[in-house]
C-alpha cells in the first residue's frame, strides 16, 4: 500500500517537473551590468599575513592609526562608525590619554543638569562615535537621496569585504564603456554592484597629511582605512586567531594522545 | 539489554552499590554507553557520527544558553544585542561563533549520519523506530535553525523568515490564514521575533527528548554494521566501554578541530554576509537564499514551474519540500529488499552514489538565482530525489540480485585479519555476568 501509493504520488511528481523541465520559457535577459561588473582585487594587508591564510596575522597599529585617521578626516562626514566607542581606540595602539583627547573632540548630546533643557558635552571615553547625521531623513538630504550606510560592520556585510573595499575606493576614475549611461548624480565604478554608485570619489593623492608621514596616495589611503574597517568589523581578530591556534595545538596533541589510546585499548583484539 | 551475553552491571563500591540498589542511574549509564552495551565489533567510523551528533547537540545547547543571557529578543535591539555580545561580552565572540557554526556543524553530522544510514540499511527492521525518529529530529532541527536564523534580526533574518512563512499561504482557502497567524501579523515583526526566540530555546529540549528515546529504541536491536549481518553472538561484538568509547574520543578530537578551524579562523565563511545588515523592510536583498544546510530542500521548493493538475506552481513546490522529508518515514517500508548494507546490493550501491552527488547538485541549484540553467538542473535533480526514492528504490528490491553474505560479523573481521576470532569480556554459554575486561 506505502509503495503503491509512493509510486503514484513519485510519478506525478516526476511527471510536473519533467513537464516543466521540456516546455519552453521565455529566454532570460541578460543584465548588461553583470558584464561590466568587476570581481574585487586582492588587497594585500599585513593582517592577512603569507598567502592570505592570517593564521598568525595580526593587525600592523601603524596602519591602523592611519586608516582611522582617514576615516575621520573623510569618511566619517558622512558614514558613521556607531559601534565603536572612542574607548575601542586604545585597540589601535593608542595611549590613554590619546584616547581621551580623540573623545574630547567630539561632542555628544547631553542634558543641562541645572534647565534639563538638551546640551551638548565633549565625548568620553566611554561614548560611542557620534553619527554624522542626527536621522535617515537628514542624511539622505545631504546626499542626494543616497544613504550613506554605517560603516562598523561593513568588512563583515559584504562579499568578500576587506577586497571588496579597497577595490571600490581605488575604482573611480575608470573610463566609463560605450554605450553604458551613468545616470545623473552617480559615478561609474566597476566594483560596486550596479556599477553606479552614489559616493563620489572620496580619495584624491595628498588628500590628507598622515601624522607619520606617510605618503598619502589613494593606494596607500585605501589600504589603510580597509585596514581599520576590518578592525572595526572583526576587533576580536587578533585574539580570536591567537585562541585559535592555541586550541588547534592542544586539540592535535590530544587527538594523537588520543588515538594512541584507542590503538592500545584495540591491541588485544589484533 | 537484548543481549544475553551482555555484560550485567556489577557495582565494586559501597557507594555505587548503595546508590544502584535505589536508583539505577549508575545500571542505566553502563547499559547504555558502558560495558554492558555489546556493539558489532565491525563497525567503522562512520558510525561515530550518532555520538558526535549528541555532542553537537550539547554545544549548541549550552552556547545558546549563555547568548540568551545576553541577547534581547525585541525587533530594536535584537541585532545590537548580537553585536554587544560580539564586542563587549568576555568571549561572547567565542560563543556565538560557536554556536553559529555549531549549527552548521550539527547538519553536516547529521547528512553524514543519514547517508551512513542509506548505505547500510539502517532504516530497515527491526530499527524502524530509530530512523523514524531520526527523521523527527532532523525536522525539529530545521525548524530550530530556521527560528535561530531569525534572532539576529539582521536582513537575511528577515527576508528569510518572510520568505518561509509565507510558504504556508500556498495551502488553498485557509493558507493566508495559516500564514498570519504562524507570524503574528502580516509581516515578520516584534511578534513574530518573540515567538521565534521562545520556539528556539525550547525545541533544542524537545530535540534532546527525542534522542534520548532514539537511544532507547536503538538499544533494543543494537547497531546495524557494515555486512549488514545481524549480531549472532558474543564473538560478533564489544562492549561500547572501553572499545567504543575510546574510538568515540578520537573521532572528537579530530570533529573538534575542524570545528575549531571555522570558529577561529573562518567563522563567517558558512554564513551570508547579508546578515551583517540590520534588518530593513523596505530594502530587498538581490538573492534571498537560506542557511547552506537547507539549500537543497529550498531548490526542491523552486522547481516547479508549470500548473500541474490545476494546483499551482506555488503549492506543487510547497508539497514536494515537504513530501520530501516526510518520505523519509515510509523509507522501511519503501525498499523491501533483505539485504541491509549496499556493499552487498551491486545496483542499489549505484544509485545510492548519484543520490549523494544529486544532493549536492540540488544544494548548488538552491544557492542560485531562479534564472536558467539553473531551474532546469533544479528540476532534473529534484525528479531524480523523488524518483529514487519513490520509484527506483521499491523496483529495485524485485530487480537486484544481492552479492553473497558473509556468514557471521566475526568471520569478516578475521577473514580480513587473517586470524582467529578472540572473545571478548563473555561468557559464551549463558546470561551470566563476566568481569568488564
Amino acid at each position: 500500500m506505502v509503495r503503491l501509493f509512493g509510486f503514484g504520488a513519485g510519478l506525478i511528481f516526476v511527471l510536473a517537473l519533467l513537464i516543466g523541465a521540456v516546455i519552453p520559457r521565455e529566454a532570460s535577459v541578460e543584465d548588461p551590468v553583470k558584464k561590466l561588473h568587476l570581481y574585487p582585487r586582492e588587497a594585500n594587508l599585513a593582517h592577512d599575513g603569507p598567502f592570505g591564510l592570517g593564521v598568525f596575522g595580526t593587525f600592523d597599529r601603524a596602519q591602523l592609526q592611519r586608516g582611522y585617521q582617514v576615516h575621520k578626516e573623510v569618511c566619517s562626514a558622512c558614514h558613521g562608525l556607531e559601534r565603536i566607542a572612542f574607548r575601542n581606540l586604545g585597540d589601535l595602539g593608542f595611549t590613554d590619554a590619546e584616547v581621551k583627547a580623540l573623545a574630547r573632540a567630539s561632542e555628544v548630546p547631553t542634558i543641562n543638569p541645572q534647565t534639563g533643557e538638551p546640551a551638548m558635552r565633549p565625548a568620553l571615553p566611554s561614548d560611542y562615535i557620534p553619527p554624522p547625521f542626527p536621522n535617515e531623513t537628514v542624511a539622505r538630504l545631504a546626499n542626494n537621496n543616497a544613504l550613506p550606510p554605517d560603516l562598523s560592520l561593513i568588512v563583515k556585510a559584504r562579499p568578500d569585504g576587506q577586497n571588496y573595499l579597497y577595490s571600490l575606493l581605488t575604482g573611480y576614475d575608470k573610463p566609463v564603456p560605450a554605450g553604458h549611461d551613468v545616470p545623473v548624480g552617480l559615478t561609474y565604478n566597476p566594483y560596486f554592484q550596479s556599477v553606479n554608485i552614489a559616493m563620489m570619489k572620496p580619495l584624491n593623492d595628498g588628500q590628507i597629511t598622515y601624522a607619520d608621514g606617510t605618503e598619502a596616495t589613494v593606494e596607500q589611503m585605501s589600504l589603510d582605512v580597509t585596514a581599520f574597517l576590518r578592525w572595526a568589523s572583526e576587533p576580536e581578530l587578533e585574539i580570536r586567531r591567537q585562541t585559535g591556534v592555541a586550541t588547534m595545538i592542544f586539540l592535535f596533541i590530544l587527538s594523537i594522545l588520543s588515538f594512541l589510546t584507542y590503538r592500545k585499548v584495540w591491541a588485544n583484539l589484533k | 539489554m537484548s543481549f544475553p551475553w551482555a555484560n550485567q552491571y556489577q557495582p565494586k563500591s559501597p557507594l555505587m552499590q548503595w546508590v544502584d540498589s535505589r536508583l539505577p542511574l549508575p545500571r542505566l549509564v553502563y547499559n547504555s554507553v558502558g560495558a554492558g552495551y555489546p556493539v558489532p565489533r565491525n563497525i567503522n567510523y562512520l558510525y561515530n557520527f550518532g555520538v558526535l551528533a549528541g555532542i553537537a547537540l550539547m554545544i549548541q545547547i549550552i552556547t545558546g544558553i549563555v547568548l540568551a543571557m545576553h541577547y534581547s529578543a525585541h525587533i530594536t535591539t535584537a541585532f545590537d544585542s548580537v553585536e554587544h555580545i560580539m564586542r563587549n561580552v568576555n568571549s561572547g565572540w567565542l560563543i556565538r561563533y560557536m554556536h553559529m557554526n555549531g549549527a552548521s556543524f550539527f547538519f553536516i553530522v547529521i547528512y553524514i549520519h543519514i547517508f551512513r544510514g542509506l548505505y547500510y540499511g539502517s532504516y530497515k527492521a527491526p530499527r524502524e523506530m530509530v530512523w523514524m525518529l531520526g527523521v523527527l529530529i532532523l525536522l525539529l532541527m530545521m525548524a530550530t535553525a530556521f527560528m535561530g536564523y531569525v534572532l539576529p534580526w539582521g536582513q537575511m533574518s528577515f527576508w528569510g523568515a518572510q520568505v518561509i512563512t509565507s510558504l504556508f499561504s500556498a495551502i488553498p482557502l485557509v493558507g493566508e490564514s495559516i500564514r498570519i497567524w504562524l507570524v503574528g501579523g502580516f509581516a515578520p515583526d516584534n511578534a513574530t521575533i518573540t515567538r521565534f526566540f521562545s520556539l528556539h530555546y525550547v525545541l533544542p529540549f524537545v530535540i534532546l527528548g527525542v534522542v534520548i528515546l532514539k537511544i532507547w529504541a536503538l538499544h533494543i536491536p543494537g547497531s546495524t554494521n557494515p555486512t549488514g549481518v545481524d549480531v549472532q553472538g558474543p564473538q560478533d561484538t564489544l562492549p561500547f566501554h572501553p572499545y567504543f568509547t575510546a574510538k568515540d574520543f578520537f573521532s572528537l578530537t579530530i570533529y573538534l578541530m575542524l570545528f575549531s578551524a571555522f570558529v577561529f579562523f573562518m567563522p563567517n565563511a558558512l554564513g551570508h554576509p547579508d546578515n551583517y545588515i540590520p534588518a530593513n523592510p523596505l530594502s530587498t536583498p538581490a538573492h534571498i537564499v537560506p542557511e547552506w544546510y537547507l539549500l537543497p530542500f529550498y531548490a526542491i521548493l523552486r522547481a516547479f514551474t508549470i500548473d500541474f493538475l490545476w494546483i499551482p506552481a506555488k503549492l506543487w513546490g510547497v508539497i514536494a519540500m515537504f513530501a520530501s522529508i516526510l518520505l523519509l518515514f515510509f523509507l522501511p517500508w519503501l525498499d523491501t529488499s533483505r539485504v541491509k548494507s549496499a556493499t552487498y546490493r551491486p545496483l542499489y550501491k549505484k544509485f545510492y552514489w548519484v543520490l549523494f552527488v544529486n544532493m549536492f547538485l540540488l544544494g548548488y541549484v538552491g544557492a542560485m538565482p531562479a534564472e536558467e540553467p539553473y531551474v532546469r538542473i533544479g528540476q532534473i535533480a529534484t525528479a531524480y530525489y523523488f524518483a529514487h526514492f519513490l520509484i527506483i528504490m521499491p523496483l529495485l528490491s524485485f530487480i537486484e540480485k544481492p552479492l553473497p553474505l558473509p556468514n557471521s560479523i566475526a568471520e569478516s573481521v578475521f577473514a580480513k585479519a587473517g586470524k582467529k576470532p578472540v572473545t571478548v569480556g563473555a561468557v559464551p554459554s549463558a546470561a551470566q555476568p563476566a568481569p568488564a575486561e
